[in-house]
């Protein structure tokens, strides 16, 4: 890779997205490894905080931050780290960018702060961060490691927008609080509660489950 | 400090906002390890264990990052309080029980990203409980997932059994079986204090 020996400047992150093995890393993060719709991991904030399409967008980009910002340190010390104490030191590598944007959002925004609630602090241990730190990060070139991230961060994105948009829809009526159907609308309440974020994701699910059946027939 | 009693702190915290189904918190093991209902019911008593240990040593460090005025590190060294528990439960179960540790497999050392022990922690100290108040929720927990676990595992047992659309089967069909779980639990919300 062009980019091995230094953090990557502004042309040779543009090189590396003209290699055809990177732009693969960062493609396959958005559909064919999709973090949430195929490899089902971080289930809790996409759950937890998609009954809104404002909450969703927020966490997705909150943790696409955390995951291209550790993937980068941890990809660039993954020759100091001994292996016995990889996993400790990575979750703290997490936990400080963590805290980092915990404070950044409460300093922009006090009530989305309140609606994202502990959710932002629970980053930390969302699995698809330390999944790519331990499978990705701790053995590929730091360009690599960054591009990685972002395109699982924005994959991440990509899905919780996805039930955000249903759940909001469906369960407000609204789009971006911004009502859509007029007052007329009957809101299915289920779908804000709990069990609609379950059933949400089964029906995404199952969405693209059929999609890949039929582009595989 | 809050006024409520122990008793409803323990029925608030396992049944009425149940750490799996209304707060979706450990939900990675809830879809995992709940194929079997003894597998998921040991899984259960590890994480209660492990929550009710952090939960005490959460209490120790918050008031000792009051003392001296750091409480951004606050994050940082409840991971590791978790981390290090589950180091110990997981030496503990190689060693008493071997099988157990096997059937557990990865997700014995993902206990320590399981959201629901760093949420037990983050929430006590947010609601300001005391020491047995502390304890007391961390437990009740613990119950909860554990009740919610188990219950998953005997409807996944039975639905092994059963035909369903090819479609379906796996996640989806879990997810859904979880959905149903979810809302039969909406049916304690009188029972708490809101």
């Amino acid at each position: 890779m062009a980019i091995k020996k230094t953090t990557p400047t502004k042309v040779g992150f543009f090189q590396s997205l003209a290699s055809a093995p990177s732009t693969d890393e960062f493609i396959k993060g958005l559909w064919r490894e999709n973090p949430t719709f195929v490899q089902v991991l971080g289930m809790c904030p996409t759950l937890a905080v998609t009954n809104s399409l404002t909450n969703a967008l927020a966490m997705g980009l909150a943790t696409a931050f955390v995951l291209v910002a550790s993937n980068g340190l941890i990809s660039s010390l993954r020759n100091f780290i001994p292996k016995q104490v990889r996993i400790a030191t990575y979750i703290l590598i997490i936990a400080t960018f963590v805290t980092l944007i915990d404070y950044s959002i409460q300093a922009t925004s006090v009530s989305l702060h309140k609606s994202l609630g502990a959710f932002i602090s629970l980053i930390v241990v969302n699995c698809v961060i330390l999944g790519r730190a331990e499978a990705f990060a701790s053995k590929n070139s730091i360009g690599l490691s960054l591009l990685d991230g972002l395109g699982m961060g924005l994959g991440f994105t990509f899905a919780l927008s996805c039930l955000g948009t249903l759940r909001e829809i469906m369960g407000n009526g609204s789009l971006f609080n911004f009502p859509i159907f007029g007052p007329a609308y009957q809101e299915w309440v289920v779908m804000i509660l709990p069990a609609g974020g379950f059933f949400t994701l089964a029906i995404w699910l199952l969405f693209f489950n059929l999609l890949k059946k039929k582009s595989s027939k | 400090m809050t006024n409520e009693s122990l008793f409803q702190i323990f029925i608030n915290a396992s049944l009425v906002n149940n750490f799996v189904l209304a707060y979706f918190l450990g939900i990675c093991p809830f879809l995992g390890v709940s194929g079997k209902i003894e597998t998921a019911s040991k899984m259960g008593a590890a994480v209660t264990f492990v929550m009710v240990i952090s939960a005490v040593c959460a209490y120790g460090i918050h008031k000792v990052l009051t003392i001296i005025q750091a409480p951004f590190l606050e994050l940082i060294s409840y991971i590791v309080v978790i981390a290090a528990t589950v180091q110990l439960v997981e030496m503990f179960i190689k060693k008493a029980s071997p099988t157990l540790f096997k059937a557990l497999g990865i997700f014995l050392p993902l206990i320590t990203t399981n959201c629901a022990i760093l949420a037990v922690a983050l929430f006590q100290t947010n609601k300001g409980y005391g020491f047995l108040e502390s304890v007391v929720y961390a437990l009740g927990a613990g119950i909860g997932f554990t009740l919610a676990l188990v219950l998953m595992a005997g409807v996944r047992e039975r639905a092994d059994l059963s035909t369903v659309p090819n479609i379906v089967k796996g996640t989806i069909l879990t997810l859904f079986i979880a959905g149903i779980l979810s809302l039969t639990f909406m049916g304690f919300a009188g029972l708490g204090t809101q």
